[in-house]
């Protein structure tokens, strides 16, 4: 049992970990689109911001990366 | 402790390892500023390559559509191309778009008259390993580079561009 359970988790692992990838500089085109962009919807980001002060007196925060052209 | 446990997880360990740098270092070494050029008509590269690129200082600039800093480097090129081209510069552009059809729509709007090609493969652009978006590399006469610029940042890598490229075509003339 102990084996099964070692193995299965070897095997998880070995599985997630071959899902990691570096995304190449080149090979961002899909990022650099405007949907990509957290900050395309002016509108939505002011509700957004509004309902959290309102609800949990918070605000900021919002510079968290992801998507974009990462050039330069 | 089992034995056979003991190396079954080790075994595993050391997949799980290897998977991962696999996955992190996957690409070729960055060329880098002493080593020659790849020959370019080994990458199946679509479009007119310049007749002859020995003898020639080469700028060579990797570009897409989707890459802002691309659109500020295209008329600094033109520029260089015109300013630099009877005294032996050669510009080649080679564009990763996804698509040729992305390419040609951003050459509507930025016109140019330096050799353009596609690395629609992603060959050339793998093997060169590139850090950043765009990214150029200048070549001496024998092929070597002499400085790879990663990023365009305006008006610093126009200097840095227009030095080299004096300093290398001021030595042909000096051989001449």
């Amino acid at each position: 049992m102990k084996r099964k359970i070692l193995a299965l988790t070897g095997f998880a692992t070995v599985l997630l970990l071959s899902g990691c990838a570096n995304v190449k500089p080149w090979e961002r085109s899909t990022l650099a689109d405007y949907t990509m962009r957290g900050d395309r919807d002016p509108l939505t980001i002011s509700l957004s911001e509004h309902m959290w002060f309102s609800r949990e007196a918070a605000s900021g925060g919002r510079g968290v990366g992801g998507g974009g052209c990462g050039c330069n | 402790m089992n034995m056979s446990l003991v190396k079954k997880s080790l075994f595993t360990g050391v997949l799980a390892l290897s998977v991962l740098a696999t996955s992190a270092f996957a690409g070729g070494k960055p060329i880098k500023v002493g080593d020659t050029f790849p020959d370019l008509t080994t990458f199946g590269l679509e479009g007119k390559l310049p007749a002859e690129l020995k003898g020639k200082v080469v700028l060579l600039d990797f570009w897409a559509s989707w890459c802002g800093p691309c659109k500020e480097s295209f008329p600094v090129m033109e520029e260089l191309h015109k300013k630099y081209a009877d005294k032996g510069l050669v510009i080649l552009a080679v564009n990763v778009d996804e698509t040729a059809a992305a390419m040609k729509d951003f050459l509507k709007e930025h016109p140019a008259t330096f050799a353009i090609v596609h690395d629609a493969t992603k060959k050339l652009v793998g093997t060169a390993n590139i850090s950043s978006m765009p990214s150029s590399f200048v070549l001496g006469t024998d092929g070597k580079v002499v400085a790879v610029h990663k990023g365009f940042h305006g008006k610093d890598t126009v200097k840095e561009y227009e030095t080299e490229i004096e300093k290398l075509l001021s030595a042909v003339v000096a051989k001449q």
